[in-house]
């Protein structure tokens, strides 16, 4: 039987606030256990919360980016349960009045391009964390975090593959990003996504059985766990067997999905309105206020990329994946380097050496790797020495111009220079130079290569491959 | 005349002239209080020490600048309103050793002015409660009658002013809790508008309900009281945006041409006979000094008790729900595990009546009821408030009883919690419509006890309320404080 996949996200973003949502607590990540907190996010009796504008203000800002209805009138609620990390018994969120729904991206995979709906998004607290200690049978809270804004953004079951539920999830991160309204660091939790997951036979209309996965903290953990639990779930239904509705944790270390303990995913949650927040009523004047600084997103620079640079499609997409790359490229563009030169180098080279560290730890600037190109293009350096330029650029930030001054690496493009060495290796090597008379094109190679070792890759390679020819043929030959 | 027996306005002229001072009158409450409060039993928590430094301190500012309006006035403060280094218990074992870090705002806009704390006084745990008596620490008794109850839950609040033991107190009212204990004890209390008074800082019993409000000897004090407490608050985002009056400006013997709604509801079976005959009174009154008498319907008042009993108790259940061991307050510590921990320390850190409402508001929030109870009972709230809304056009205050019977002996209804919950009929609608209520002495039951009159008014009209309770409080002439033992 042939199955289809339904893939449905839910993903917590951690907005950019310098404070809490409902207090005036620093966000800062990172600080000592439970320096940034005070009555209002730690829930002593009698606290009241008070809300964050910005929050409501980055939510818009989300909102008008995936061409969402934004709600004029929208409500918190009150989700109720009991956890040690969670001082007030219950989190401050939005159930049935959320401020965001009805929203939209679009995504690519594998040439194809396809919308994905947003159900919702809404605005809530962040709990706290708790801390075991490693000897002792004790747990400590530390409530830096409680009260952090997320957001919550709630995809449509509209993915049908981790490929697809992959790229959902980077365009969403791409988006926050250039929004700078999350800083989607998923190792420090700060972008986290949970999953929704189910099969059923290609052509029938119901969903099937769905599990819930969490602990994904990277993209790669996301496709790989939805990979795990497709197949899970597949062999399951095969055999004849059910998929059971349970929450599901994502286990790197194993590679594979395992039930969550207890019965923490059978809660009755009992929300109903907060009592102590009034609704919030956002005026037009405002949203458009917002609407007018929005930056251009993703999908309207990837276009740009294409039209004005004359990208490919496919490096357009993953110059414009990260606000910084897209950022880095188009200043090294603005700084006089060829634009198609530019997004090969970040391409290449760039990327190779960035192992998947974001641009903004390099330590090329984006002037100085345009600086490296138009060295290139004036012809002072060879692409083969630019190669080496660049990696001790990469290691220790220095100006291309002052690396190829301290290291001589000045291209030698004197034509009596190379033209001496070309003799003296015709001379040293009379077969190979008979054989390369005779047509053996291949041989050209082994010449120009035996020069750059003697001229310690300086030459000028298209005026040795010249000379050579030259030296061969005749001047009747060119 | 002995000094705790003036009333706020009194003891602020004689303090401003020199004639008394702080000291000399908080030493007189303190007194006061060593006396009676052995059988009165308001306070749970008496800060001897602190008063009469405030008080000193208040005697030398005095000299040397301007000072606040209440300067050295003794106020006693109901123990769930937060006050910094104070242990705060809310009634409750579950607080027993509470300091709260912070003052709640009314505290803080009382100490502000120069007040005096003389401590904290006694409540129905949590203010779930109409007699004081679920208070883990001490019931209060009425000072008219040994063996009564003070009402509730701001029982401690009302038995103090009552008793000479404060010139003044600050009570919550969630559905009649400052209304009601002001009516069986014979003094004046105001629940203002929702949103007119700040909740920062009073404990949540039921957020959309609780309003912080004065109890007072007169009308007078209780329009400086509201002066001292009223106003935004940009710590409680329910707090309303809107200017606020000298509310002493309303005290004028003149009520020509005000509308008085009596609304029929309130007068129907089961009304204790001798509170009829106060409340009518008290219209005639009114009505020989020149107000318009109307007769007015507000036909959902039956399905109020009913609206209230769940959503209070739902808002309870999730406002409550803190109190789980971990960060502050009761913990117990035998538990081994976190299950265990939250169940011990819960179970035996509410009473009785707190248990039964947080099953209540659970119950009714539930997956599969929520619409049956809680969004009906909201649904019901908007009636209410319509029923209001329309009275108010062809009135301008509604005078009515506060409860329905005088105070009754203590333990009397222990074991039926309906009947005590059938008991606030007459109050909760003002809490479920957020409008304000006053409850002003109207006279004696044949046996003793005080009987109050209620006075309603529009949203943030707190100014026809007191002019109203000003006219009667000049006609009907109230002893103010009783003859204790």
């Amino acid at each position: 039987m042939e199955f289809e996949t339904v893939i449905g996200l839910e993903i917590h973003a951690q907005l950019k606030t310098a404070s809490k949502i409902f207090c005036g607590c620093s966000t800062e990540f990172g600080a000592p256990p439970n320096t940034h907190t005070c009555p209002v996010c730690q829930g002593m009796p009698g606290v009241l919360p008070v809300l964050n504008r910005k929050v409501v203000e980055f939510a818009i800002r989300m909102g008008l980016a995936t061409e969402a209805t934004i709600n004029r009138s929208n409500q918190f609620a009150r989700k109720n349960y009991f956890y040690p990390d969670l001082p007030k018994g219950y989190q401050t969120s939005q159930y049935d009045k959320p401020i965001i729904e009805h929203g939209q991206v679009e995504i690519e995979v594998d040439g194809a391009t396809r919308i994905i709906g947003i159900t919702r998004m809404h605005m809530e607290e962040d709990a706290g964390k708790l801390v075991h200690d490693e000897r002792e049978p004790v747990s400590y809270v530390d409530l830096n975090r409680t009260g952090t804004p997320l957001l919550e953004i709630v995809s449509e079951p509209d993915m049908r593959s981790p490929q697809e539920a992959t790229a959902y999830l980077k365009k969403i991160h791409a988006i926050l990003r250039y929004l700078d309204i999350c800083d989607g660091n998923m190792q420090e939790g700060s972008f986290r996504c949970d999953a929704n997951i189910s099969l059923r036979p290609v052509g029938q209309k119901e969903f099937g059985t769905r599990t819930e996965l969490k602990n994904m903290n990277s993209f790669r953990n996301v496709q790989a766990a939805l990979e795990y639990e497709i197949r899970r779930q597949r062999d399951l239904l095969l055999d004849g067997g059910k998929v059971v509705q349970q929450t599901l944790l994502w286990n790197p270390d194993t590679g594979r999905t395992e039930p969550m303990r207890g019965k923490e995913d059978a809660h009755d949650y009992r929300y109903f309105p907060c009592p102590d927040l009034v609704p919030v009523e956002l005026d037009d004047e405002w949203i458009e206020a917002i609407r007018a600084t929005l930056p251009e997103l993703p999908d309207a620079r990837k276009k740009r990329f294409i039209a004005e640079y004359g990208l490919p499609l496919y490096d357009a997409g993953i110059l414009t994946g990260e606000r910084e790359l897209a950022d880095y490229f188009e200043l090294a563009v603005n700084s006089g380097a060829d634009p198609k030169k530019v997004s090969n180098w970040i391409m290449t080279e760039l990327m190779r050496e960035l192992k998947g560290e974001a641009i903004g730890t390099c330590r090329i600037s984006a002037q100085q790797l345009a600086q490296l190109l138009l060295l290139i293009e004036k012809g002072t350096i060879s692409g083969k020495i630019a190669k080496t330029v660049f990696q001790i650029m990469f290691e220790t930030g220095k100006d291309p111009e002052i690396i190829v001054r301290e290291k001589n690496l000045v291209q030698v493009s004197d034509v009596g220079e190379i033209m001496t060495v070309v003799q003296q290796l015709l001379e040293q090597h009379p077969d190979q130079a008979r054989e390369l008379r005779e047509g053996k094109e291949k041989l050209m190679g082994f010449f120009v290569g035996q020069l750059m070792k003697q001229m310690k890759g300086k030459a000028n390679p298209a005026m040795a491959n010249e000379l050579f020819r030259k030296a061969i043929f005749g001047d009747e030959q060119q | 005349m002995n000094l705790y027996e003036l009333t706020v306005a009194e003891a602020m002229s004689s303090l401003a002239a020199g004639d008394i001072t702080s000291e000399a009158l908080t030493r007189s409450c303190l007194d006061r209080i060593d006396k009676v409060d052995g059988e009165v039993g308001a306070f749970i928590t008496l800060d001897r020490e602190g008063a009469l430094e405030q008080a000193r301190k208040a005697d030398i500012e005095r000299k040397r600048e301007r000072v606040g309006t209440l300067c050295g006035i003794p106020v006693a403060i109901k123990d769930l309103l937060c006050t910094k280094d104070m242990r705060t218990t809310c009634g409750s074992q579950m607080l027993a050793d509470f300091i709260p870090p912070y003052d709640a705002t009314v505290v803080e806009k009382i100490k502000g002015q120069g007040g005096v704390i003389l401590g904290k006084v006694s409540m129905d745990e949590f203010a779930m409660g109409s007699t004081s008596e679920s208070c883990a620490f001490g019931v209060p008794q009425n000072p008219w009658k040994k063996g009564y109850v003070a009402g509730g839950s701001s029982g401690g609040s009302a038995a103090a002013v009552s008793a000479g033991e404060c010139l003044a107190s600050l009570g919550s009212d969630t559905g009649g809790s400052i209304r009601q204990p002001a009516s069986l004890c014979g003094v004046i209390g105001m629940k203002p508008t929702y949103g007119r008074v700040s909740r920062y800082g009073l404990v949540a019993f039921a957020s959309s309900l609780d309003q912080v409000g004065p109890l007072c000897r007169d009308v007078t004090d209780c329009a400086i009281l509201m002066n001292a407490i009223s106003g935004h608050d940009q710590r409680d985002s329910t707090s309303v945006r809107i200017d606020v009056p000298d509310f002493t400006s309303f005290l004028k013997e003149d009520v020509r041409g005000l509308r008085i709604g009596v609304p029929r509801e309130y007068f129907s079976a089961g009304l204790h006979p001798q509170v009829e005959r106060v409340v009518r009174s008290g219209i005639d009154l009114l009505r020989q000094a020149g107000a318009v008498v109307v007769d007015i319907t507000l036909p959902h008042t039956e399905y109020c008790v009913a609206a209230y009993y769940l959503i209070a108790p739902a808002e309870a259940s999730s406002n409550l729900a803190r109190y789980d061991g971990v960060n502050f307050g009761r913990r117990d510590m035998k538990a081994d595990t976190l299950m265990s921990m939250y169940k011990d320390t819960r179970s035996a850190g509410f009473g009785t009546e707190v248990k039964r409402r947080i099953l209540i508001g659970t119950y009714a929030l539930s997956s599969g009821y929520y619409d049956a109870y809680y969004k009906k009972a909201s649904q019901v709230r908007t009636m209410i408030l319509r029923d209001f809304q329309a009275a108010y056009e062809s009135c301008d205050v509604l005078v009515s009883p506060v409860t329905p019977t005088p105070a009754w002996k203590q333990g009397e209804n222990s074991d039926n919690p309906l009947a005590v919950y059938l008991s606030d009929i007459l109050t909760i609608s003002a809490n479920l419509a957020g409008i304000p209520g006053i409850s002003v002495p109207g006279g004696f039951s044949s046996d003793g006890l005080p009987i109050g009159i209620q006075i309603q008014g529009r949203h943030f009209d707190e100014g026809s309320l007191l002019r109203v309770a000003y006219a009667l409080e000049k006609m009907v002439g109230v002893t103010r404080v009783p003859s204790l033992a």
